[in-house]
């Protein structure tokens, strides 16, 4: 606890702006809104911001390097559309797992071609993905045809956003996160036992456990609230929620626990010391590019899954809200500072004020008015808590 | 006296035309702590990327424990323990003490991090250099002054198992409290068995550290003096070139 105030003085904020900004926004709405902190609007809200969240934690792996992927929504546009062309009906009609796959390994390749032109050949990220972000709504319009909406039939792949768990499953999902965060925590506290050093107290694992289980607890007994509106009882967790969890907690485990995810922190804080340290500096920037490129794969098939179809404009005005959302979650532009949990609660707070202004029937150019101050504001949070964490202390 | 841990003999370098080391003898004692000065141009870096596998050298003969050796790479030095802390410190600002010490070459167990046994041993690399001032390994180092970064480079050189440590201007950027403790690292440093090269314009500290001191002139050792023996105006004589206490090498 000591540790984690002495941290924010210095000026690592980390989440804690965006958390209290999420709190903020969610008790205005209640307010302002008879509909938003209802069973129905919740479990909306989630599968809203799914995709968002995705995008934003693809972001994370390129913005740890200070570098930016501009191209990461129309690649999933891209990847998208070559799932259709392959599965559809009328086109190749491959089996859907097939496909899938082939869109995924096109995010790798993807990934790939721009952390070449970055590592290898030093250009700019800005300007490679900037090229790929217009060359690629062409490449999408070549794949899909102007004009051509393609249906997703495939019922695996809708399930993702519109089925959810049974209410055990939910309870079962909730019993994994405990367990997995209890087992991570032990063996951490048996490695410095081992070591011969402290160990922080066992109440602080209790008290996260706690904040877990209510935290946890709270969101899937709202979910299993029957939320439909006819005759049909509409409850549960989505599929969506713990595709997204597990793919947070793999990721998370990548970047704190692996050598790729130390050193993509070194490479973002000094690339110079990184080098010296022996570490393969071009190797980590092009992993790098390719983590990102294929989970916003991911965050392409969970926007599909949405909105049930695909079209040839399909990524391209999400890119920019996926950087605001890590901005806003407190990953830092500049690279090395960031966590994937952030970049989900950024998310999740741009996600709420679109779900919330859209609540009170104001216009839409509120939205992006509101999103972009909020942007600033975070930005600004970020810049000051630096500016006095870096200030001498002797 | 100690046979030498490293002997140069007859070290020569040239970028192109220009001739940088003309044939320059370096002889360094494990335990001593020995001071390369030198006016600016006078070959002091290269003659340290040398050593450090760098720049290799063009001719002459390298010994280090009496064997003779090849330094065509950073790694070949880095196999022989031979550390080289940069004047920039080379440290991430983003990641906290342990992760600089331990980074590239993290301690794993089953696949991750066994943070754990990385703490132990940069808080025991700490502690043998007698570092005090440090509140606690898990703080980020940009949290940290000028002088405990330098403590941090220097501990990450006595956790690497270096036999050799090279440091290059480490006083140049830091205040008087932290110079001295900078120095008292360097000799205990020493003390420990390490060999160490120190470059430094400052003679008040090279006078307060150095065993013995090696003066480079245009490219050649002019003189190599113990540092009990000599004063402060002899050094800057041979310095700037009005004396000479060793031949010339041709």
């Amino acid at each position: 606890m000591s540790g984690w105030l002495a941290r924010i003085r210095g000026g690592d904020m980390g989440a804690l702006p965006a958390i209290c900004g999420l709190l903020v926004l969610g008790l205005l709405f209640t307010l302002l809104s008879p509909y938003f902190l209802t069973e129905r609007n919740f479990a909306n809200l989630l599968t809203q911001a799914a995709t968002l969240v995705m995008l934003a934690m693809a972001l994370v792996f390129v913005i740890l390097l200070g570098e930016i992927d501009l191209s990461a929504g129309v690649t999933s546009g891209v990847a998208m559309c070559l799932f259709v062309a392959l599965s559809a009906p009328g086109g190749a009609a491959l089996d859907w797992k097939t496909a899938l796959a082939l869109a995924l390994l096109a995010g790798i390749l993807i990934g790939a071609f721009i952390g070449f032109f970055v590592a290898r050949i030093g250009i700019p990220s800005f300007v490679v993905t900037l090229g790929l972000f217009l060359g690629f709504q062409g490449l999408e319009l070549m794949l899909i045809g102007s004009g051509g909406v393609y249906r997703i039939t495939t019922p695996a792949i809708l399930a993702i956003m519109n089925d959810n768990l049974p209410a055990w499953g939910g309870w079962v999902m909730l019993g994994a996160m405990l367990a997995v965060s209890a087992a991570t925590a032990l063996v951490d506290r048996g490695r410095r036992a081992r070591a011969g050093l402290q160990n922080p107290p066992l109440l602080r694992l209790w008290l996260r456990a706690c904040i877990l289980l209510v935290i946890g607890g709270t969101v899937i007994w709202l979910l299993n609230q029957d939320r439909g509106t006819g005759l049909v009882a509409v409850a549960g967790v989505p599929i969506v929620v713990p595709v997204t969890l597990a793919i947070l907690w793999a990721g998370t485990f990548v970047l704190d626990r692996t050598r790729f995810g130390r050193y993509l922190y070194a490479v973002g804080g000094n690339a110079e010391a990184a080098r010296r340290a022996g570490i393969k500096v071009v190797m980590i920037r092009w992993c790098a590019f390719i983590v990102c490129s294929t989970l916003a794969v991911v965050s392409g098939l969970f926007s599909a899954s949405r909105v049930g179809s695909v079209d040839a404009a399909f990524g391209r005005d999400i890119v920019l809200s996926g950087v605001a959302a890590a901005v806003v979650g407190g990953v830092s532009l500049f690279g090395g500072r960031g966590r994937l949990m952030h970049a989900a609660i950024g998310a999740l707070v741009i996600a709420v004020i679109t779900n919330g202004l859209g609540l009170l029937n104001l216009p839409g150019g509120v939205n992006y008015l509101v999103t972009g101050g909020v942007l600033i504001l975070a930005a600004t949070v970020d810049a000051v808590s630096r500016a006095r964490g870096a200030a001498p202390r002797r | 006296m100690d046979a030498p841990l490293v002997e140069l003999t007859g070290v020569r370098k040239s970028f192109g035309p220009v001739s940088v080391l003309k044939g320059v003898d370096l002889t360094v004692y494990a335990g001593k702590v020995t001071a390369l000065v030198g006016d600016n141009g006078a070959g002091k870096s290269t003659l340290v990327k040398g050593l450090a596998g760098v720049h290799p050298y063009d001719a002459g003969t390298v010994r280090f424990a009496g064997e003779p050796v090849q330094l065509h790479a950073p790694r070949d030095a880095a196999r022989l323990g031979i550390e080289v802390v940069y004047q920039d410190l080379a440290l991430c600002d983003n990641l906290d003490i342990v992760q600089n010490m331990f980074l590239g070459r993290e301690e794993l167990c089953a696949g991750t991090f066994d943070e754990g046994r990385m703490e132990r041993e940069t808080a025991a690399a700490l502690a043998s250099l007698s570092v005090r001032t440090v509140q606690s390994v898990r703080q980020k180092v940009a949290s940290l002054s000028g002088g405990q970064r330098q403590t941090v480079a220097i501990a990450r050189a006595v956790l690497k198992k270096a036999r050799l440590v090279i440091l290059d201007e480490p006083t140049a950027a830091l205040g008087v409290s932290q110079t001295a403790q900078v120095l008292e690292l360097v000799r205990d440093l020493a003390a420990r068995g390490v060999a160490v090269i120190i470059i430094s314009h400052n003679l008040a500290d090279v006078f307060r550290v150095a065993d013995y001191i090696n003066v480079l002139y245009l490219g050649q050792m002019v003189a190599a003096l113990k540092a009990a023996e000599t004063s402060h105006n002899e050094v800057v004589a041979c310095i700037t070139g009005l004396k000479s206490t060793a031949e010339p090498a041709t």
